[in-house]
């Protein structure tokens, strides 16, 4: 599973604060966090409260790659802000994300190609977030047509079915789960698939363990990526015992920590 | 249309293990011989890398070898006799590329050497012959932390590969390992679990998984080889798509369980060759990177076999 760890993002207190401060030192700490528990990309936000994305995002990337080399998801929903990004970008680079609409494909699918990175696309549209499985299929095959049109390797793509809270969508969990298996099999190779983890449990008391068990769920239905946050052990844990189960590793007695140290 | 090769893109590679070190790198050894370094499953150069081939080994013993057949001694002649002849006679009349050695005579049933007397012998086998060495221990695991550390030290510098750690008896031997700069065998009983929890605690001691090789345990030719291959095969797969864990060269002791086959000990010499030949070659195939074996005929034969697959 490809774990993008969710915790740069301006919308954090103290990354929204070290954004303003020019604070390297808090940035990089918490980059640091992320990969020793397990993260093997960064997701990278400037938050809400960033009047300069376009200096703001470059900023953070080459904060970011003074003390690593994993990729990064350079995460804006202005095509402007990810090429400012893509730019700064020396580490690989995930591009993070397009909807289904043409105007927003037509400006980041290039982009990914011209820089070599993955791209995340979202099944929404102008015209809302679906409400079944039938609209998720239909705003999936719609990016996946448009990006076998213009050549973009299909296996770099990563589909998100709009993960939506369980207290707001609960009739819609079967639906968005089902959309993670039938995702993959739109076109061959497959694309790839994704989720932003922490939305499932929005507004809720138990934040944690609705996440957790939202995640082995979602693997059971064959899930390649997700945003999360790697500072949850007890998710960590889940994930990787999920991936134990579904024989992605070979079982040994200390098998939690031998996965972290890969 | 001509048929497409499906070519299976891999994330991993094995650790590449260095055996003996020459004068340049603060050893006696003519030459250091490296094993693993592939980026893609046994014999498929189309898909990746194989930089290193699979290496035999001759297997002697510290004492003229004790439960060998017949048809496994008359090669030898003579020199079973002096384990220090029978040594040279591998490297000057058979070419073999490394030794290993079998501290035999340590065992409390055979002899009881003291680690002392197996230190010197070592010390005397480094002087005669200039190969990589293998040593492994007698197979009793007091005995062997004392003689295998007082070994490591005898050989200290000369890069060898020491066995055997095992999963309730490890941590001596990583300590003289690692104290002397030598490479670990960790062994595991046809077990991929062990084998990949042994690795883990090897290298959370401090040695690093560059210099651990698996002895993975395995069967002869009719006698559990099917199962060797597919744990080895399964440990491979796992190394190659990025589990560095399991990404550790083989070494499997072929001529050790061929000539224990009925099969090899009471028909013609030809044919206990040929079931150390077939045993040898299966295991190349299922990813063995060194392969220790006994009668000179069969490693006569499996070198031209790996010869002729590295051809193209």
């Amino acid at each position: 599973m490809f774990i993008i760890g969710e915790l740069i993002n301006g919308m954090y207190h103290n990354i929204g604060k070290a954004v303003k401060e020019k604070d390297k030192a808090a940035v990089q700490k918490c980059v640091l966090d992320q990969i020793s528990a397990g993260a093997d990309c960064l997701d990278v936000n400037c938050g809400p409260a960033s009047k300069q994305p376009v200096s703001d995002l470059p900023w953070l990337i080459e904060v970011i790659q003074e003390v690593t080399d994993k990729p990064l998801s350079l995460d804006s929903s202005k095509p402007q802000v990810i090429e400012a990004g893509l730019k700064a970008a020396k580490n690989k680079v995930v591009i993070n994300s397009t909807t289904a609409d043409p105007e927003k494909l037509e400006a980041l699918v290039p982009l990914a190609r011209k820089f070599n990175a993955k791209l995340i696309g979202l099944t929404i549209s102008a015209k809302g977030i679906p409400q079944n499985k039938d609209q998720r299929l239909e705003l999936a095959a719609m990016i996946v047509a448009h990006c076998t049109d213009a050549g973009f390797p299909i296996e770099d793509l990563y589909l998100d079915p709009i993960v939506l809270p369980v207290n707001v969508a609960q009739a819609q969990m079967r639906d968005i789960l089902d959309s993670i298996h039938e995702f993959k099999i739109i076109s061959d190779p497959s694309p790839k698939t994704i989720v932003g983890l922490s939305n499932v449990s929005q507004g809720t008391k138990v934040r944690n363990l609705v996440n957790r068990t939202f995640l082995t769920m979602a693997l059971g239905h064959g899930l390649d990526a997700a945003i999360l946050d790697p500072l949850d052990n007890e998710l960590m844990d889940a994930l990787i015992t999920s991936e134990l189960i579904l024989n992605k590793n070979i079982y040994c007695d200390s098998f939690l920590s031998a996965y972290r140290k890969r | 249309m001509a048929a497409e090769l499906m070519l299976e893109k891999w994330s991993g590679e094995v650790a590449v293990v260095t055996i003996g070190a020459t004068k340049a790198e603060g050893g006696s050894r003519s030459v250091a011989i490296k094993v693993g370094g592939q980026k893609t499953l046994p014999f498929l150069f189309a898909e990746g890398a194989i930089p290193n081939k699979p290496a035999v080994a001759f297997e002697i013993s510290d004492v003229p070898a004790q439960d060998w057949p017949q048809d496994l001694t008359k090669a030898y002649g003579e020199n079973l006799k002096d384990p220090l002849a029978w040594a040279q006679s591998c490297v000057r009349d058979y070419k073999a590329e490394i030794l290993c050695v079998r501290l035999l005579g340590a065992h409390p049933d055979f002899g009881n050497k003291s680690a002392d007397a197996e230190a010197k012998f070592i010390g005397e086998l480094l002087r005669k012959v200039s190969v990589p060495l293998i040593i492994k221990g007698c197979g009793d695991d007091a005995k062997d932390n004392e003689v295998l550390a007082a070994c490591a030290e005898a050989a200290k510098g000369e890069r060898c590969l020491i066995g055997s750690a095992v999963q309730d008896n490890y941590k001596t031997l990583v300590a003289a390992v690692m104290a002397d700069g030598h490479n670990i065998i960790a062994e595991s009983p046809i077990d991929i679990n062990i084998a990949k929890q042994l690795n883990i605690l090897i290298s959370d001691m401090g040695l690093p998984l560059e210099r651990i090789v698996i002895d993975p345990t395995i069967g002869a030719l009719g006698y559990g080889l099917e199962y060797a291959y597919s744990i080895m095969e399964r440990a491979r797969l796992a190394g190659l798509s990025g589990d560095k864990t399991v990404a550790s060269p083989f070494i499997c002791f072929a001529g050790q369980e061929a000539w224990r086959a009925k099969e090899a000990k009471t028909g013609t010499e030809e044919q206990g060759v040929m079931w150390e030949v077939l045993t040898s070659c299966a295991l190349i195939q299922a990813g063995g990177d060194i392969i220790v074996m006994r009668h000179p005929k069969a490693v006569e034969k499996v070198n031209k076999y790996i010869k002729e697959l590295f051809r193209s």
